[in-house]
């Protein structure tokens, strides 16, 4: 991997992908009644009864506390430095890159590739494993090194699983008082907001560059739906109940909305072929958001990571469907 | 040729006017049908502007362009799948055989990692460069097949044709395995195939290489016929087998990187086609081509069809439903004849 250009390996795209593996699990979690957002990952293992999650619970009660933490997600790794405990990190996924600080810590691989040596080798007292890294989860089970597992859900679920995370690291206060800023961080954007007409909005998430094909778009599920809708924005395809959509032009057109935010990852595009992308969409004239000029290119890994900067994010979307409150 | 007597010629004419007819019909229906119900005489109204018609803009942006990028690539897949299977002489060679779908594959993956943003002519990087990949194969074929003077055997050609593919397969996942997930996540779905073009301009793009492929495809039946049979009793008849064979294999690769930049490496079409038509038609080249052609594109606008109703308004991608559909049909026809 030495001789790839960095800019590959070191974006942060662990999230979407997680996401859609497990969306099939999340939807037949949230079919089988379980709507409660409030969630936290060691409790929604414990309905897969494995026996690394029964191992995991056993060697929770017999470790002190974790002084040699590796995670494996960017999402966990961001919150780890939200509660002040990012200094005992000794290991991070492959895709991390914020805060700067992680840039000083070994590099153990990815979602689907954790160097599991590499990873041994670092004497970590605990792991921060995505709850479908099952081979990865064997072996830690095996060389007796306690975990903590996460999976992506909603929105309510960042804070939520902070809270548990910062008990687990004995950082309780601490990780308290970083998940209650970013939910009054967030209800003030809420706040902002509230009583503007909400504007019925097309969230994509790629497409094709050049062209109105391919478009992968938010199905009305997951944390951006969330932040989206808490933004003041109604989600054009929130009947879909799923993480992500492959949308046709005719439901583009069918839909109508009026805004349409496309995200943007990995480089940030010259001015130019910002405009260039921007006016692929004029194929759609009919659509409002294309009419009125309201399509907007946004970029930033706090969009890719569900994690405190997610706050970040909810600002981005406020002031992109109501500029008039920003002025 | 003492076969062009009367009656033969009026069973060319009936059975290419039922094909004919099928695929005017799929052309002229399939527009009419969608995850929405559109308005006709609303959708033809010219006293509305045509960027306010969102009648127009659903049947003339989303659904017609479409139509004819699965007729297109339907034709064009089944065509080289004939040509391919006769020219090797091997019932399940397809389009990807010679591994031209595989550098189609690897220009595509490489635009879409890199992030490649050029354009020519309205034509998106990702086209352009998956039919750079496939002329690429096709350059790598040629030069394969050419370098004995008295012509390749169609099992070294078939054998290089495989490798080659499985070559270029993993140069495909090696780029993959390089990009980002989201990268990756698009590049799948490419794989998978899609016929939502939402223009005109990559239609007519692909229509260039289409017609030399089918004007170089124009000249094949009666030698098809003599080589699928083999070499030499064609060498035997008078045909230059070694120049035949060439114009074959260019015209269908050309064919192949034509339809594969347009809707993406959509599976089955290819290899089920042919067998179908030779099961309906025979196995005369001079029916099978312009049949396989028609019904090809036919096909693919049903299969089109089906992806974008079924599950309504979710969609399928296209490659799937051919397979689905087409696999059971084609078990029924095989088992029923033998």
């Amino acid at each position: 991997m030495a001789t790839v250009p960095s800019r590959l390996t070191s974006r942060v795209g662990t999230t979407l992908l997680a996401a859609l593996i497990c969306s099939a699990a999340v939807t037949s979690y949230r079919a089988a009644g379980a709507r409660a957002p409030s969630l936290d990952a060691p409790t929604a293992s414990r309905h897969s009864g494995t026996d690394a999650t029964s191992s995991l619970q056993a060697a929770t009660r017999a470790t002190p506390l974790p002084r040699r933490i590796v995670s494996l997600i960017p999402a966990t790794t961001e919150m780890l430095f939200a509660m002040g405990a990012g200094n005992r990190l000794v290991g991070v996924s492959n895709y991390d890159r914020f805060p700067p600080a992680v840039d000083r810590v070994p590099r153990v691989g990815g979602l689907l590739d954790p160097n599991v040596e590499r990873l041994l080798s670092l004497k970590p007292d605990l792991v921060l494993v995505y709850e479908t890294q099952s081979d990865l989860k064997q072996q830690l089970t095996r060389a007796g090194i306690p975990m903590f597992l996460y999976v992506h859900r909603g929105l309510a679920d960042i804070t939520q699983t902070m809270r548990t995370l910062g008990e687990r690291v004995g950082a309780k206060a601490e990780s308290e008082a970083a998940a209650r800023r970013i939910e009054d961080q967030l209800a003030a954007v809420k706040a902002r907001v509230a009583g503007r007409p909400r504007p019925r909005t097309l969230l994509v998430f790629g497409r094709e560059s050049g062209a109105l094909s391919q478009v992968n778009a938010s199905g009305g599920y997951g944390f951006l739906h969330d932040l989206l809708e808490l933004a003041g924005g109604l989600d054009v395809l929130s009947d879909m109940n799923r993480q992500s959509v492959q949308l046709s032009t005719e439901m583009i057109l069918t839909r109508a909305p009026d805004v349409i935010i496309e995200l943007r990852y990995g480089d940030s595009l010259k001015r130019d072929d910002l405009a260039a992308e921007r006016r692929a969409w004029n194929a759609v004239a009919s659509v409002p958001a294309v009419k009125n000029n309201r399509v907007y290119l946004l970029g930033g890994d706090e969009f890719v990571v569900p994690g405190p900067r997610i706050v970040l994010a909810a600002e981005q979307f406020a002031r992109t469907l109501h500029p008039e409150v920003y002025r | 040729m003492a076969d062009t007597t009367s009656p033969l010629r009026r069973r060319f004419a009936t059975t290419l006017l039922a094909f004919g007819a099928l695929a005017a019909a799929a052309i002229l229906l399939a527009p009419l049908v969608g995850s929405t119900s559109i308005s006709l005489s609303k959708a033809f109204d010219r006293s509305q502007p045509f960027a306010d018609n969102v009648d127009a803009q659903i049947f003339f942006v989303a659904r017609l362009p479409r139509v004819v990028a699965a007729a297109l690539v339907g034709g064009g897949l089944s065509l080289a799948g004939v040509v391919f299977q006769a020219l090797l002489r091997n019932p399940l060679a397809s389009p990807d055989t010679l591994g031209v779908s595989a550098g189609a594959s690897l220009g595509a993956m490489l635009a879409i990692t890199f992030h490649a943003n050029f354009s020519f002519f309205g034509i998106s990087a990702v086209p352009l460069a998956s039919f750079a990949g496939s002329i690429g194969a096709l350059a790598i074929v040629y030069a394969l097949s050419t370098a004995r003077q008295r012509g390749t055997s169609t099992m070294v050609l078939l054998l290089a044709g495989v490798t080659l593919t499985a070559l270029l397969s993993a140069v495909v996942r090696f780029v993959q395995y390089l990009a980002d997930f989201t990268e990756t996540f698009q590049t799948m779905r490419w794989m998978m195939g899609s016929l939502d073009v939402a223009s005109y301009a990559p239609l007519l793009a692909a229509l260039v290489p289409m017609a030399v492929a089918c004007a170089g495809f124009a000249f094949l039946p009666r030698v098809l016929d003599l080589i699928s049979i083999g070499a030499e009793s064609a060498a035997a008849r008078g045909v230059d087998v070694v120049r035949a064979e060439r114009m074959a294999l260019v015209s269908a690769s050309l064919a192949v990187g034509a339809a594969v930049s347009l809707g993406g490496p959509v599976a089955f079409v290819g290899i089920i086609v042919p067998h179908l038509v030779r099961l309906i038609v025979g196995a005369d080249h001079r029916l099978v081509l312009p049949a396989s052609a028609l019904f090809g594109g036919a096909f693919l606008i049903g299969c089109d069809l089906v992806a974008r109703t079924v599950f309504a308004p979710l969609e399928l991608p296209v490659g799937i439903v051919t397979a689905i559909i087409g696999g059971p049909i084609f078990l029924w026809l095989l088992f029923r004849r033998a």
